[in-house]
């Protein structure tokens, strides 16, 4: 049978699978790039459960298990980086709104205030580290007990402020090319809510990483 | 919960809207965040402490995820996809306890 022939039999059908195809509306009638970053912030989430339960592993198996936190400068630290974190989540909503109303300057004004706040966290973070490093906390060794802590502390910290990190990187692009016209509200929007995932991850390290290692 | 139809619009109106009700939430984290570290300092049983503050800790979660990332705006069987793959890997994950308490029981028979 000649090619013609099959484009005339079965033509108008596959013309029509097609059709339906391009006008078929996109799943849960979002963009697709917010469907994206819905799909990854899903997988992160997988990923930092993943190490959160490891470390809680690790933990409940290994008697002895370190609680070298204290008040300070540690808890008044962790508090701080939270309240920044926080914040910068709220700063991060009213950045989204400005966006979305067409308030240019305000949303670039708000996206500016989240990437200071998260710079400000990570500066806070790697003081921390600097000071814990300072104490004789290795990757796999440490004063107070076993070895293991400090492998699940960096291991989840240093993921977390990486995040941290790639969000301040990627919103300082996308507020860049929001002002020169090549970015749009949904692009802040979406990177908006990589943030507030950041955010979210950080209240689950906090008691588990932090809280439940005080020293009392 | 949107079960249909366009939430574009209302999505929209919902970011645009009043920042009131979102600094409210954001109060509200905070106030939770802060009950956390009030947590850490009671005289309670390790267990307890980690089941008041994973309890707290999944308040917050849940108000940032259904108000600043504006999930209770999207349609219902987008939450459905999303909650039930989370829970059900989430709950999966949970099959490591048995072995870490034979591990601990196996240090402590030495």
């Amino acid at each position: 049978m000649s090619e013609a022939n099959l484009t005339t039999m079965g033509g108008s059908h596959v013309m029509g699978a097609h059709a339906a195809g391009a006008l078929e509306e996109s799943p849960y009638r979002m963009p697709s790039k917010k469907l994206v970053m819905w799909l990854f912030i899903m997988s992160d989430a997988v990923t930092f459960a993943a190490l959160l339960f490891a470390y809680g592993y690790l933990r409940n198996a290994t008697p002895g298990w370190p609680r070298p936190f204290h008040f300070s400068p540690t808890v008044i630290n962790a508090m701080v980086m939270t309240f920044v974190l926080v914040t910068s989540g709220f700063t991060m909503l009213i950045a989204m709104r400005a966006a979305n109303l067409g308030n240019k300057a305000g949303a670039l004004r708000w996206t500016f205030i989240t990437v200071v706040a998260g710079i400000i966290f990570a500066l806070l973070h790697i003081r921390e580290w600097i000071g814990l490093i300072g104490e004789g906390l290795r990757l796999f060794q440490n004063p107070w007990g076993s070895g293991l802590f400090g492998a699940a502390f960096f291991t989840i910290t240093g993921l977390h402020l990486s995040h941290v990190v790639g969000g301040v990187i990627a919103l300082t692009v996308v507020a860049l090319g929001y002002q020169r016209g090549r970015y749009d509200a949904g692009h802040i929007e979406i990177w908006g809510l990589y943030w507030h995932f950041v955010d979210i991850v950080w209240m689950f390290v906090v008691p588990f990483v932090y809280l439940l290692n005080i020293a009392h | 919960m949107n079960t249909g139809g366009h939430n574009r619009d209302e999505m929209s109106q919902d970011l645009s809207g009043s920042v009131a009700k979102n600094f409210v939430i954001y109060v509200c984290m905070l106030i939770i965040a802060g009950l956390q570290f009030v947590v850490a300092y009671q005289h309670i049983d390790s267990s307890q402490m980690f089941l008041r503050m994973f309890l707290l800790a999944i308040v917050e979660a849940g108000l940032a995820v259904m108000f600043f990332m504006h999930m209770w705006m999207e349609r219902r069987n987008f939450f459905v996809t999303v909650a039930v793959g989370l829970i059900f890997v989430l709950t999966m994950m949970n099959m490591i306890w048995s072995d870490s308490f034979r591990l601990l029981r196996f240090q402590l028979l030495k």
